[in-house]
Parts: structure tokens; C-alpha cells; sequence
């Protein structure tokens, strides 16, 4: 039972990393993107 | 197809709810780039002529009411099928947002590439306008019943990135058409069959990873309220009967002054900063600044909403409201002194409310009408949007123009402006004071009750 519990969470920490990693790093680049075009502008 | 149903996206046992948020960010993240439809425009005016439009190219004017086509069909289809998203589950209606989404993109480009405009009207302002209202209220109600705890951070999560993918959506949409293009051949319909192929994919796993609670599911911890508190219902409003109440309507006010005020200035930032500072701001300096306006937007979406679980949402749109007032009666006083710096600052912070105002109604409305029809209820209240994506500019530039006919000065000619704007505010927050609690006779008694109500307007 605890083993099962253990391999769930495992599973779900894996998805988690994924699922976020997924819609995290696109977005993340497109903030930096923003971010280093408002710097040029100022600059 | 049984996948699709809504029994079969009921989650399993020990599944994480925080993997409903990237499922709902698969989806906004891709509709987003809504936002960002204007990098297109000019390169779309100059199909023919590549260097500079010829005669036979589209206008700039003609160009526009794709985008606005498209914000249009965003709030008729969320408002017309606001209940079949709900009772169909959110997977059929992300799996449909995605078609409908990248099926705009690809008629799109065939309308590109025969340089027929109606083509491009259908394909992204009417098929591609429906995915937007299918994409953007399907998460909601999802992320409601698995966040009772809190609704408004798991729904400014999700809206937060129908903001941030303009910012995705505007540097990619730049280099494809740099990869594509030739000195014959602009490459804008290229660019949209990559970008729907890349923004179906993107959907498609959202909707894959989607789940429903099971029935009476509970965070661990959370006690749900046994009683329903002044303003938060533990009851629920069927999707009709909502729109019989005073609460949606004064909901449907608040959303739409909200909107109205920022959605007026935000097309005019660039613009209104450098006639405001003349000398101090450069046309360049000035696209910064809007760029930094956008990130606050964004992350006003998730910030506000989080917090108005602390401090309610009443509360929060009160300070929407009123601070909002104060900040654009203060600043044409920003011009006056010449500072750049307070201007930034005011503009930071209105720009954060005005997506603080779209995170935080799906709460609202949960408070009110209950999770059942949230995602429908939330799909009517969008036609306020849509009303305020005409009202807003218009409003914006017909008073500047005024201004300019009657001779004022253009640094000045927006003053008046903030000062309208401050005023649609004040009433705003006259609609949010006005918020109660809806009558009990609204509410939704006993599951009879629901089907001979459903039955009744089925039977319309």
C-alpha cells in the first residue's frame, strides 16, 4: 500500500515537472523576450 | 467519441489538481496570441507590393476587423455555448477550441495565399473568434471545482496566460515570417500553418491532461462551508435564471467599465505617452512601454485574483474602482509636471487592474451563482467584453479627435479622456457597492427542479 503511494507520487512529481516544464518555458521566454525588447527601447 | 466525454475525464484517485493549470495554460497560452494579431498587419498590407502596399493590397482599416471579428465571435460563442461547454466537460470543449483555433489559422492562410480577405475573415475572425470563447472559458469552472480553497488564483492562473501569450505568440510570429520571407514573397501564410500546427499540438495536450473531480471531491483539509456566507453562496443559479437576476447585470457593468476604461487607453499608450512627453519619450522608448505594460497586465491577472481570495471580491473590485479613479484623474497631472517616471507608475498599476478585472469575475461569479453553471454564466458575462472592445477605442479616439478639431493641444488632447475614464469608473464602484446576495428564489433547489427548468428551455 505504501509502495503504491510512493510510486503515485512519484508518477505525479514527474507529470508535475512536465506538465509545468511544458507551459513554463515558453512562457518564461516570452516574458524575457519582452523584457529585453522594453530595455533596448529605453536604452 | 466516448474520450471526450465527460465521464471519462473524471479524474482518477490521488490524481494532482496541479496539473489542471497547465492544462488550462496548454489552451489560454495559444489563444492569446490574439494579443499580439497586429505584428501581422502591416506584412499583410504589402502581400502584393512586398516593399510597400500597392493599390490592390488590403488597407490597415480593412486589416482591423479581423481582430475585431474575432473578439466579437470570442463573446457570442462563449455566451451561445457556455452551457454545452459545461454539461459536455471541459475536454470536448478544449478538443473543439483546438480545431476551431489552428481550423482559423489554415483557412487563414489559404485566404492569404488566394489574397482573398473574406477567406481570412471567416478563417481566423469567425472560426478561429469561436475557438477563442470555447478555449477561454472551458478551464474555468474546472479549476473552480478543483481550487474551492481558492478559485480566484486558480482562475487568475489560467486567464494570466491568455495574457502571456501575446508574448510568446508576437516574438515567434516575427521570426517565422523572417524564416519564410524572400525578396518576392512575404511569408505570412506559411507562418500561420506552422503556427496552427504548433498551437493544435499545444491545445491537444491540454485537453488530454484535463480532469474533472470526482463528485464531492475536497482538497485535503478543506472543510467546505455548510452555510452559505453574505456573499459567498454555497447554493447554485441554473445558467438562465442567473441572467434574472440584478447581480449578473451589475457583474456585467463592472466587467464592462472596467474594461472600457483600460481597453480604451491600452491601443493608445504608445501614442498617448509620446504626445504627453514630447522629447522625453521616443517612438521606441514608447513600444518599450507598452511591452512593460503588458507584463503588468499579466501579472495583475494572477496577483489581483489571488489576493481577492484573502480580502473577497467585492472588496477587490472596490479597489479596482477606486483606485483605478484616482490614477487616471492623476494623470494628466503626470504631463503637467513632465514627470515620465509617476506617469509609468500610474499606467503600471491601471494596466494590472484592467487584467485584474478579467481574472477575478469568474470568482465573483462562482460567489454568486455557484460552481455548477460557472463556466456558462462566465461565457454570458464575455458579451461585456466584446461591448467594451467597441466602446473603449471608440470612446478614446472620438474624444481626442474632438479635442483636436476644437484646438487643443495634443499633449493635452488626452486629458479629457482620463478625466471620461475616471468618471466610468466612479460608476463602476457605484455597481459593485450595489452587489448583495442573490434572492434564495433564484437558487436551484432540488435536482426536479433543475431538469423541469432545462426541460423548459430545451423546449423553447
Amino acid at each position: 500500500m505504501a509502495s503504491d503511494r510512493e510510486r503515485m507520487a512519484t508518477s505525479n512529481g514527474l507529470k508535475l515537472i512536465l506538465a509545468w516544464g511544458f507551459v513554463g518555458i515558453p512562457l518564461v521566454w516570452g516574458v524575457a523576450q519582452t523584457l529585453v525588447n522594453a530595455i533596448k527601447a529605453f536604452h | 467519441m466516448s474520450f471526450l466525454s465527460r465521464e471519462r475525464t473524471i479524474a482518477a484517485p490521488g490524481y494532482s489538481r496541479w496539473l489542471i493549470p497547465p492544462a488550462a495554460l496548454c489552451v489560454h497560452l495559444c489563444i492569446g496570441q490574439a494579443y499580439a494579431f497586429s505584428v501581422f498587419n502591416l506584412p499583410m498590407s504589402k502581400l502584393l507590393g512586398i516593399s510597400q502596399s500597392t493599390p490592390d493590397d488590403w488597407k490597415l482599416t480593412e486589416l482591423g476587423w479581423i481582430f475585431s471579428i474575432a473578439i466579437f465571435c470570442l463573446g457570442a460563442s462563449a455566451a451561445v455555448l457556455g452551457r454545452w461547454v459545461e454539461e459536455g466537460g471541459p475536454r470536448r470543449a478544449m478538443f473543439t477550441s483546438a480545431l476551431c483555433w489552428a481550423g482559423g489559422f489554415f483557412v487563414s492562410a489559404i485566404g492569404v495565399y488566394l489574397h482573398n480577405l473574406w477567406i481570412v475573415y471567416l478563417g481566423y475572425g469567425v472560426i478561429g473568434g469561436i475557438g477563442l470563447g470555447l478555449g477561454y472559458i472551458s478551464p474555468v469552472s474546472t479549476l473552480i471545482r478543483w481550487f474551492p480553497d481558492r478559485p480566484g488564483m486558480a482562475t487568475g492562473m489560467a486567464i494570466m496566460g491568455f495574457g502571456g501569450g501575446a508574448f510568446i505568440a508576437s516574438p515567434l510570429s516575427v521570426w517565422l515570417m523572417s524564416q519564410f520571407s524572400t525578396p518576392t514573397h512575404i511569408g505570412v501564410a506559411e507562418t500561420f500553418i506552422v503556427m496552427g500546427i504548433v498551437y493544435l499540438c499545444f491545445m491537444m495536450v491540454g485537453a488530454a491532461i484535463v480532469r474533472l473531480p470526482p463528485p464531492d471531491w475536497a482538497p485535503e483539509g478543506y472543510v467546505r462551508p455548510a452555510q452559505s456566507t453574505r456573499l459567498v453562496t454555497t447554493e447554485n443559479v441554473f445558467v438562465y435564471e442567473a441572467l434574472r437576476t440584478p447581480q449578473f447585470w451589475l457583474i456585467w457593468w463592472i466587467l464592462c467599465l472596467n474594461v472600457t476604461a483600460g481597453i480604451g487607453v491600452l491601443g493608445q499608450a504608445s501614442a498617448m505617452s509620446q504626445e504627453m512627453f514630447k522629447g522625453q519619450i521616443t517612438a521606441v522608448a514608447a513600444s518599450g512601454l507598452v511591452g512593460l505594460f503588458s507584463l503588468f497586465n499579466m501579472g495583475g491577472r494572477f496577483f489581483w485574483s489571488s489576493t481577492s481570495d484573502y480580502i473577497g471580491r467585492k472588496n477587490t473590485y472596490f479597489i479596482f474602482f477606486a483606485l483605478g479613479a484616482v490614477l487616471y484623474a492623476i494623470v494628466p497631472y503626470t504631463g503637467s509636471i513632465h514627470s515620465v517616471a509617476l506617469f509609468v507608475v500610474c499606467y503600471a498599476v491601471i494596466f494590472s487592474m484592467y487584467g485584474g478585472g478579467f481574472a477575478t469575475v469568474p470568482a465573483y461569479l462562482r460567489d454568486m451563482f455557484g460552481t455548477r453553471y460557472v463556466g456558462a454564466i462566465h461565457g454570458m458575462l464575455l458579451t461585456a467584453w466584446s461591448m467594451a472592445g467597441i466602446f473603449g477605442p471608440v470612446l478614446v479616439n472620438y474624444i481626442r479627435e474632438y479635442n483636436i478639431t476644437h484646438g487643443v493641444a495634443a499633449a493635452q488632447a488626452y486629458n479629457i479622456t482620463m478625466y471620461v475614464m475616471a468618471g466610468l469608473l466612479v460608476i463602476g464602484f457605484i455597481c459593485n457597492a450595489l452587489i448583495k446576495a442573490v434572492d434564495a428564489r433564484h437558487y436551484i433547489k432540488t435536482p426536479e427542479r433543475d431538469t423541469a427548468s432545462q426541460a423548459a428551455v430545451a423546449g423553447e
